[in-house]
């Protein structure tokens, strides 16, 4: 029982992080009907200025408790801004001259804009590890080790309560953002009916650039979430986050909001409970099982809605 | 000299539209008067969609100019605005003769995605909507009062917050006139409103159509093929045919036009040549 409610509170945290990445994936899905394959990668970009900046502005396990939020705060708020500048040029530089060419098209310079980013962030940081001292230790012990100090201790640390608490409150803003305001329901226009959203007044090609830069923005957070959770980044860590993100967004459906919520906490809760029951070799196996078992019963995703061809 | 050509909103000249050989649209110049209703009609395939499109920016014209004056009597050229200007800046507005509403979106939402321009701008790109500040909480409160006043005067208003893809065939004709006029338009293009309509629904287009111009005096070119609903309210009729225009008058002229005879009723086969002569074929 104690092992099982550890693995559940481990798989909520890294569901968290793929639940973040995979809104990207769902929303640019949404807008524009095609595949980000470079989304891993700005997640991974977003690790990397995570890195930079706590090493520049000198945060360690030894600053002041209330300097240490500031700071980190600080790195949020800084790493989401630049992630999105990165986010927002891959779309103006890669996407949009090629808007209105055949659909592979994109889907190719997509491969190119990760392959590219990913050699950048090799080339000029480095291929070795980057590894960074825990700044947040510490735990709750939820149960003690029992009588004889044998049994199971379950652990929650101060890091996966503040990834979750974060990922919680942000995936709320966003669901206003998407249900209650202008910007949201330009997106949802666009996503029906582009030209004729783009005859009442909407700018087209903004609204799909502010969808990438919202996009690189959660996976922003997702980077310094899982800098600060896993404390080693390297510029490859991108791929299979990325390939494990998509995965979520298509499970959870890809084009749906909540779906890819759904998707990401579930591709992680899978993981976490088949390396602690089975094996740790065979996780990712067990996650893209899931995903072609689910897509076979049910070809939309979870809460996907059927496609129905335009006429 | 008419109306139309003293103090046109919209002023075509000489409008061309090629698609690889086939003319679409010829050398077609033609007023539309301010706060007038204005007519475009023709047989299947005279090119009226065509016009209709290069108006709000569809096509690109192969040739010719769209010359737009709003009310505060500056000059947008249509054929050069990015096609998200038409509505905003230059205020033209335009249904489909195939609906297209935002579906999976509520009739409320349809209505202030057409306002989208000035909502943005009043929460300065949304950082200050989502902070709340007073400036946007108005502006968007305003922006559903319009959208109410529009849902109520289509009779659309208890129906506020269903899909839009819920809603009967004429309801939804009506909730897309609804939505052009929530962008706020000096000029409303309607392709074919009263396609599909029955003889009340039709009636009460009429109806609608006659209020917004004279409450909004805003002006409205329309295709259609329906002649009651042509014949009863519009001031100016522009009739195609081959992507030529074969006839511009009142109602009254046109209708006894010898040219428009010939190109709806067809003509005897010993009268062609000199219809065809007439016509300039």
């Amino acid at each position: 029982m104690e092992y099982f409610l550890q693995q559940l509170i481990n798989g909520v945290t890294l569901g968290s992080i793929y639940g973040l990445i995979a809104i990207g994936y769902t929303m640019v899905y949404g807008i524009i009907g095609m595949i980000n394959f470079a989304h891993g990668d700005i997640f991974m970009i977003g690790s990397f200025i995570a890195l930079i900046l706590v090493v520049a502005l000198g945060i360690t396990a030894a600053t002041p408790v209330l300097m240490l939020v500031l700071a980190l705060g600080l790195v949020l708020v800084l790493a989401m801004a630049l992630t999105a500048v990165w986010g927002w040029s891959v779309e103006r530089i890669a996407y949009r001259p090629l808007r209105g060419s055949f659909r592979l098209a994109p889907l190719i310079t997509a491969i190119g804009a990760s392959i590219t980013l990913q050699n950048f962030v090799q080339l000029s940081q480095g291929a070795r590890n980057k590894p960074l001292q825990p700044l947040i230790s510490g735990d709750f012990q939820l149960t003690d080790g029992g009588a004889d100090g044998s049994a199971f201790i379950v652990n929650l640390s101060y890091v996966q309560i503040l990834i979750v608490l974060t990922t919680v409150t942000l995936m709320a803003g966003f669901t206003y953002l998407i249900n209650k305001t202008s910007l949201g329901r330009s997106q949802r226009a666009c996503e029906q009916d582009r030209k004729m959203a783009a005859l009442l007044g909407v700018n087209v090609d903004r609204t799909i650039s502010l969808t990438f830069v919202m996009g690189a923005m959660l996976a922003a957070v997702a980077g310094v979430m899982f800098l600060l959770y896993y404390g080693v980044i390297d510029f490859y860590i991108g791929f299979l986050a990325g390939v494990k993100a998509f995965t979520a967004a298509v499970l959870g459906g890809i084009g749906s909001l909540p779906g890819a919520m759904l998707g990401g906490l579930l591709i992680g809760l899978i993981e976490t409970f088949w390396s602690g029951y089975f094996s740790v070799e065979y996780k990712d196996v067990a996650a893209f099982s899931i995903l072609a078992i689910v897509l076979i019963f049910m070809p939309e995703g979870l809460l996907g809605k059927p496609e129905v061809e335009k006429v | 000299m008419s109306q139309w050509n003293h103090n046109p909103v919209l002023k075509v000249e000489h409008l061309t539209m090629r698609f690889g050989g086939l003319t679409a649209v010829g050398d077609l110049s033609f007023n539309v008067g301010r706060g007038d209703i204005t007519a475009l009609i023709g047989p299947n395939g005279a090119g009226k969609t065509t016009v209709f499109n290069c108006i709000t920016g569809f096509y690109r014209p192969t040739e010719g100019r769209l010359v737009m004056r709003g009310g505060d009597n500056e000059a947008h050229l249509l054929e050069r605005l990015p096609d998200f200007m038409i509505s905003g800046v230059a205020k033209v507005a335009r249904t489909f003769q195939n609906i297209r509403l935002f579906g999976g979106m509520t009739l409320l939402e349809n209505l202030m995605v057409a306002q989208h321009r000035p909502l943005m701008a009043a929460s300065s790109w949304t950082v200050g909507g989502v902070l709340g500040l007073r400036g946007f909480r108005s502006a968007e409160k305003e922006a559903i009062e319009r959208a109410k006043y529009w849902l109520e005067r289509t009779k659309l208003i208890d129906r506020a917050d269903a899909p839009a893809a819920d809603l009967p065939y004429g309801d939804q004709r009506r909730l897309e006139i609804a939505r052009a006029m929530c962008t706020g338009p000096e000029l409303l293009c309607l392709d074919e409103p009263a396609a599909g309509l029955n003889p009340k629904e039709s009636l009460e287009l009429n109806e609608l159509l006659s209020y917004i111009r004279k409450e909004h005096h805003t002006s409205i070119l329309l295709i259609e093929h329906d002649m009651s609903v042509v014949m009863e309210i519009s001031d100016h009729v522009v009739v195609l045919d081959y992507g030529v225009k074969i006839s511009d008058g009142t109602p009254d002229f046109v209708k006894n036009d010898p040219h428009v005879i010939a190109a709806y009723l067809g003509v005897d086969d010993d009268e062609v040549d000199s219809v065809e002569q007439e016509v300039g074929l």
